[in-house]
């Protein structure tokens, strides 16, 4: 399927209007042993993702972090058609997911694929590598059974693999060798779009530094566009034109990463920059960012950040900031925007 | 830098403690797993030792010898960890049992290692300070009081009173912190204490740990993969690669100009010290498995040093004043440069 059967090329890869997801808040194990105990604790309503507008254009690399919870992963996997949201709509290509016939919405979702952080995880370890790189491809009719073993050596050589390796089984495999596979498997279906949920964030860095440089290489040969999930600053620095931040399920600033890193403007970015260790830094002392991550089941009123905030004033209790352009592709969600 | 700082040898300050060819080995199906296989440092007094390392390189092995936690198939089958003259390898289960939780302390990555799930803070605390020492109810409670005020928890008299599943992940962090901090050990061995925590979190965690290093003068190891963590944090730097330390001095000594090749790999490949957008220096292939290590330089197949010499296992040895290498060919240029 060509891009202009979808829609005008022009349109962006994905496009999120108004997004939100809620879920019933399941309890952790202390919890549990803490209800039998007679405590009263209960399930509550999470605001995973709370009214999240985002585009992303054709050939861009946007890097989305946020503390843990904040709902990167949910947003993900919204984004990746694998998750249905509570209320809004997605857009592929101009075209709302949810209402796309049979075919095309196959289509759609096989031409976004999502890549984990676990890949032993993912990986079916019954199966032969050659099988799990190849069987999407076989049922999708993606490639013939003549040129199938070539197909699936040349996803392998791609990603990084030697494929005479292929009829090994994922558990010979080491945990970069892994991450290969699961891209080798992603790639073989033929994506324009890859949504990366944390995909370094369990590799060792000399590994991690191999698999980062993989996904660059790929997105110069294969025209791809990426949300690049992560916790880790200095990967989302190193590798995305766009850098988005989440706080609480919302998104509270959004700019090209150069100037994020700059010029921050949201008092939440600017937090999380200064936290974040850095290695040409020496015995220095640890800057601050008070206080803890409120819960998402009780988010504070207002700006979420409030509590935290050294500049918090009083309407920032009341009144959610809304995102508004500071400067040229740059948004952000705060209060003292308006005073300027 | 000038020489004199460069001739401050790490090894002249008064220990607290000296690990000595450590050697502590799995006697497993599989064959033996020379999971430590070499490891010596000092940890001075008041002193922060970062040991850092990729994953199975042995750390938490080390950490585990030290506080004498190896289970079978583990067993120390070598060298001296030297504690107030005393071997802690050749100690009983009984000695070791005094001087653990009294003396000598350990932080894990997962707090609940060290929390009951099903009791009170209070009920835990006093109980572990009463272990070692005889004082009344009363006072244990001040202690543990005190102490959970001193790693920064608001409000600590009502915080004794909670369960470990109302504490966010980086509030039970401070708990366990805490509970290796009630007899005022002389060392703590911290595992990845803030690698499951947010950026956020581990800055005010690291913030406190330094503090405490500084006023109450215990010494600490700490046990990290992060090098931007120890950067900040730590005095002093062991690096381990398959079981054995290949590196160890000041930390602005190793980092800004490393010896070992594997060291000077690690910070090549970590992003911020690469141009953003560009390839990241990699350390190509991977580690070898301790089952079957290659004879000579176990970094050998990885090492864009190595020469015919290297085929023979390199001693580690004093390669500059105070610093210690694995290394038959160790990068001199730019020390010899800078010192010049
Ligand atoms: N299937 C689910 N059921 C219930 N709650 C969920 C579910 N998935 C996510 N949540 C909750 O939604 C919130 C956002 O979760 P999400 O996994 O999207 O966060 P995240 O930003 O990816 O965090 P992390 O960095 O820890 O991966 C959290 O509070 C989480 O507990
Ligand atoms: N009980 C055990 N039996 C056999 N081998 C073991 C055992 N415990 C550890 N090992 C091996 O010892 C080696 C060192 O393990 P260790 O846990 O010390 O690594 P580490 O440096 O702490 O790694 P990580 O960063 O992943 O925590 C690994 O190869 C591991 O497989
Ligand atoms: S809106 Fe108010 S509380 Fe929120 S970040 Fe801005 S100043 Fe701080
Ligand atoms: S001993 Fe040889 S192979 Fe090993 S690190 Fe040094 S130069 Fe490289
Ligand atoms: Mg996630
Ligand atoms: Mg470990």
């Amino acid at each position: 399927m060509s891009a202009t059967t979808l829609a005008p090329a022009a349109a962006p890869m994905i496009e999120l209007r108004g997004i939100s997801r809620r879920f019933e808040k399941k309890l952790d194990f202390a919890g549990r042993i803490a209800k039998r105990l007679g405590a009263p604790v209960r399930e509550e309503i999470v605001h995973a993702v709370d009214g999240v507008d985002l585009s992303i254009a054709k050939g861009e690399v946007v890097g989305l972090v946020g503390e843990s919870g904040c709902g990167k992963s949910t947003l993900g996997r919204m984004v990746a058609g694998i998750l249905p949201p509570s209320d809004g709509t997605v857009l592929r290509q101009g075209r709302d997911i949810t209402v796309l016939n049979t075919q095309d919405a196959r289509e759609a979702k096989l031409r976004t694929q999502m890549i984990f952080q676990d890949p032993y995880a993912s990986l079916n370890p019954r199966m032969r590598v050659a099988d799990i790189v190849g069987e999407a491809p076989h049922v999708h009719g993606i490639v013939s059974g003549r040129d199938w073993n070539d197909y699936v050596d040349e996803q392998l050589r791609r990603a990084g693999l030697d494929p005479a390796l292929k009829r090994r089984y994922p558990h010979q495999f080491s945990g970069g060798q892994r991450q290969r596979i699961g891209i080798a498997r992603a790639l073989a279906v033929k994506p324009d779009f890859l949504v990366c949920d944390e995909a370094v964030a369990a590799l060792d860095v000399s590994i991690q530094a191999q698999i980062l440089n993989l996904f660059m290489k790929l997105r110069r040969e294969l025209d791809l566009t990426y949300l690049f999930i992560s916790h880790d600053l200095g990967v989302v620095e190193h590798l995305s034109d766009r850098v988005v931040i989440m706080y609480l399920g919302r998104v509270v600033e959004s700019a090209p990463a150069a100037e994020v890193f700059a010029r921050a403007n949201h008092p939440y970015t600017v937090s999380l920059l200064s936290a974040v260790p850095r290695i040409d830094s020496r015995k220095r002392a640890f800057s601050v960012v008070q206080g803890e991550i409120p819960s998402p089941l009780n988010p504070p009123p207002g700006c979420h950040f409030h509590p935290r905030c050294p500049h918090a004033m009083p309407r920032c209790k009341v009144e959610r900031p809304a995102l508004r352009e500071i400067a040229p592709g740059h948004i952000s969600a705060c209060h003292l925007n308006d005073a300027s | 830098m000038t020489a004199a700082s460069i001739s401050a040898s790490p090894i002249s300050a008064a220990p607290t403690l000296e690990v000595r060819n450590l050697q502590t080995h799995f006697f497993t199906r599989a064959g033996v797993v020379k999971a430590v296989d070499g490891v010596s440092f000092t940890v001075p007094r008041g002193k922060v030792l970062g040991l850092v390392g990729e994953s199975g390189s042995g750390k938490t092995v080390t950490g585990f010898s030290i506080i004498g936690l190896v289970d079978p198939p583990g067993r120390i089958v070598g060298g001296e960890i030297l504690y107030q003259g005393k071997n802690l390898a050749s100690l009983s289960e009984e000695e070791m049992r005094h001087l653990r939780g009294n003396r000598i302390a350990m932080i894990f990555q997962d707090p609940m290692m060290t929390l009951n799930p099903v009791l009170r803070i209070d009920t835990q605390m006093i109980e572990t300070v009463r272990a070692h020492t005889k004082v009344s109810h009363e006072e244990a409670r001040q202690r543990a009081r005190d102490t959970l005020g001193m790693v920064g928890i608001p409000s600590p008299d009502e915080r004794l009173k909670s369960y470990p599943h109302q504490f966010s992940g980086g509030m039970r962090q401070r708990v366990a912190i805490a509970i290796a901090l009630l007899h005022r050990p002389e060392l703590i061995v911290a595992d990845e204490p803030t690698t499951a925590l947010d950026v956020t979190i581990q800055g005010q965690i690291l913030a406190e740990v330094q503090k405490l290093a500084a006023t109450t003068g215990t010494s600490l190891i700490w046990i990290t993969h992060d090098l931007s963590v120890v950067a900040g944090l730590a005095d002093e730097i062991a690096v381990m690669y398959a079981g054995r330390v290949v590196e160890h001095g000041l930390v602005e000594q190793v980092l800004d100009r490393p010896l070992h090749p594997y060291t000077a790999g690690l910070i090549g490949s970590v992003p911020s010290r690469n141009k953003r957008g560009e390839p990241l220096r990699q350390i190509p292939g991977m580690t070898p498995s301790l089952l079957s290590l290659p004879a000579g330089c176990a970094f050998r197949s990885r090492c864009p040093r190595a020469g015919e010499e290297c085929g023979i296992e390199p001693p580690i040895r004093e390669i500059l004043p105070g610093r210690d290498a694995r290394c038959h060919r160790p990068i001199l240029e730019a020390a010899e440069v800078a010192s010049a």
